[in-house]
């Protein structure tokens, strides 16, 4: 099961990824950078992708809990979802997303 | 600002669990501290990030909530009276002659203290900026993330942005010394407390306020003073007339002045020993997340070791001539006395 990850310089990276696991822990374990600072707990909304068109219907819906986070988000758009919230099954083999700049590791702050 | 020196024996940087828990080994040695946070509130990571996600690795504790942990742990802290700072930022740290350091906030006060305990965790959270650009020029200057003073905002046209307590708490704030107020969030429901969200929609109703669907997309002014924020919705881009800007959306960790102590780094963490948890300047201990060794482990359970052997080591320091006899808690009833028991 694979899924591709564009980083912040437009790169596309294909990252082996395992059933039942975040996306967001898939990203981090490869080593891309992603802040991720709540470590999943859906509390910190810095591990914010942008999800392909393609596969925006494919996703389940963001849960309340993940539409409430994604206010968070500084840079959100239509196709926002936090990656800690999305699970890893066969449906979602070959994903694409890209890493938002809000997810940026030392995310630009006051 | 000139206020006077507040004199203590340690000021411990960040009241996480683990600036938490060494109030607690400094006391059982005499030790009174003050603890310093940019937080409204103590507890740190555990406090700001998982409040109510249980934690399994406690010793002792099979299941505990970050909130319970803290609460824990400032009772555990209660009968050494430490102060407690709340809302700045320590920014500088300066060694004097005679060993002393000067601990300086934004807040304008100065500390004086023999020995400084840096439990910064991850950083101090700060508030995340939106990525607009040039936004930084206008910061606390037209942009602010947070209201100091009221009367920065009288008869101006203020825009606040986000959905959360803080976007509308200070929406019902500033509206009646507002000469406009417009604000935005990205959808038509709200996260924060249905009360203010109700008042909040009566002032729109009222025509009092006003309420864009969008967000953030450029900001035009000059020489720090913005004069409107452009905003982007489905229907494309508008421009809001504006004289002062309020982003909210929530806090992150960042390193900060940290970095700036002229201490040995690795990594942006704080090089120390093993022994003392001590960093590269005398006087000066860095435990918890924010400090590296060896196999460190960022774990609480970790932070709350660091800090017993940090204390021992600090009162050498603090009580040169005294000598620590090593006791017990549980049979000693010299410690028992300190910890209030009957
Ligand atoms: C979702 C999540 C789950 C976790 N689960 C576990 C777990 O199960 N078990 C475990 O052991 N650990 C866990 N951790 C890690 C644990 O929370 C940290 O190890 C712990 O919080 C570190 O404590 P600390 O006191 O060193 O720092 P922190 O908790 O980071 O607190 C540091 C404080 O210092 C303040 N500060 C920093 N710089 C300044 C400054 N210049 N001026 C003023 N204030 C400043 C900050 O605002 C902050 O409040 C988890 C972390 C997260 C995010
Ligand atoms: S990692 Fe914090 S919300 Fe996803």
């Amino acid at each position: 099961m694979h899924i591709y990850v564009t980083d912040h310089n437009g790169k596309e990276h294909e990252l082996e990824a395992l059933e039942g696991w975040r996306v967001m822990e898939v990203i981090r374990d490869w080593g891309l950078p992603i802040k991720a600072e709540c470590g999943g707990a859906c509390a910190c909304a810095t591990c914010h992708v942008f999800v392909d068109p393609d596969w925006q219907d494919k996703l389940h819906a963001a849960s309340d809990e993940e539409e409430d986070m994604l206010d968070m988000v500084p840079d959100v758009e239509d196709n926002s979802r936090l990656s800690c919230q999305i699970l890893m099954s066969e449906e979602l083999d070959g994903l694409k997303v890209s890493l938002a700049p809000s997810a940026k590791p030392d995310a630009e702050v006051a | 600002m000139s206020e006077q020196e507040i004199v203590t024996d340690v000021v411990i940087i960040g009241a996480g669990p683990v600036g938490l828990f060494a109030v607690f080994e400094l006391g059982l040695l005499d030790i009174k501290c003050h603890l310093i946070d940019i937080l409204d509130k103590p507890g740190g990571q555990c406090a700001e990030l998982y409040p109510e996600k249980p934690i399994y690795d406690i010793p002792a504790f099979p299941e505990i909530s970050g909130q319970e942990l803290t609460d824990n742990l400032l009772k555990q802290a209660e009968p050494f009276g430490p102060t407690y700072h709340y809302n700045r930022m320590v920014n500088e740290l300066e060694k004097q002659d005679k060993g002393d350091y000067l601990v300086k906030t934004d807040a304008g006060e100065t500390f004086r203290c023999k020995v400084v305990v840096i439990a910064a965790g991850g950083g101090s959270f700060q508030p995340k900026r939106p990525p607009v650009p040039n936004i930084e020029d206008y910061e606390n200057t037209s942009v602010f993330y947070a209201v100091r003073k009221m009367d920065d905002f009288r008869d101006h046209d203020i825009v606040i942005v986000g959905g959360g307590d803080s976007a509308l708490d200070w929406t019902l704030n500033l509206a009646p010394l507002a000469k406009s107020l417009t604000l935005v969030h990205r959808r038509d429901s709200f996260r924060a407390h249905t009360d203010s969200v109700n008042k909040m929609r009566a002032l729109v109703e009222e025509g009092k306020i006003n309420f864009e669907l969008g967000q953030i997309a450029s900001l035009e002014g000059e020489n720090g003073q913005i004069s409107a924020v452009n905003i982007k919705n489905a229907d494309g881009e508008k421009s809001l007339p504006a004289t002062r800007l309020m982003p909210f959306f929530g806090l992150t960790m960042k390193l900060g002045p940290v970095a700036n102590w002229g201490l040995n780094l690795h990594e942006n963490l704080i090089e120390v020993d093993t022994e003392k948890f001590a960093t590269s300047e005398e006087g000066i201990f860095a435990i918890g997340d924010i400090n590296y060794y060896p196999g460190k482990l960022k774990l609480i359970l970790s932070g709350f070791h660091e800090a017993a052997l940090m204390a021992q080591a600090a009162k050498k320091i603090i009580h040169p001539d005294e000598k620590v006899v090593f006791q017990y808690t549980t049979s000693s009833t010299k410690l028992q006395k300190k910890l209030g028991v009957k």
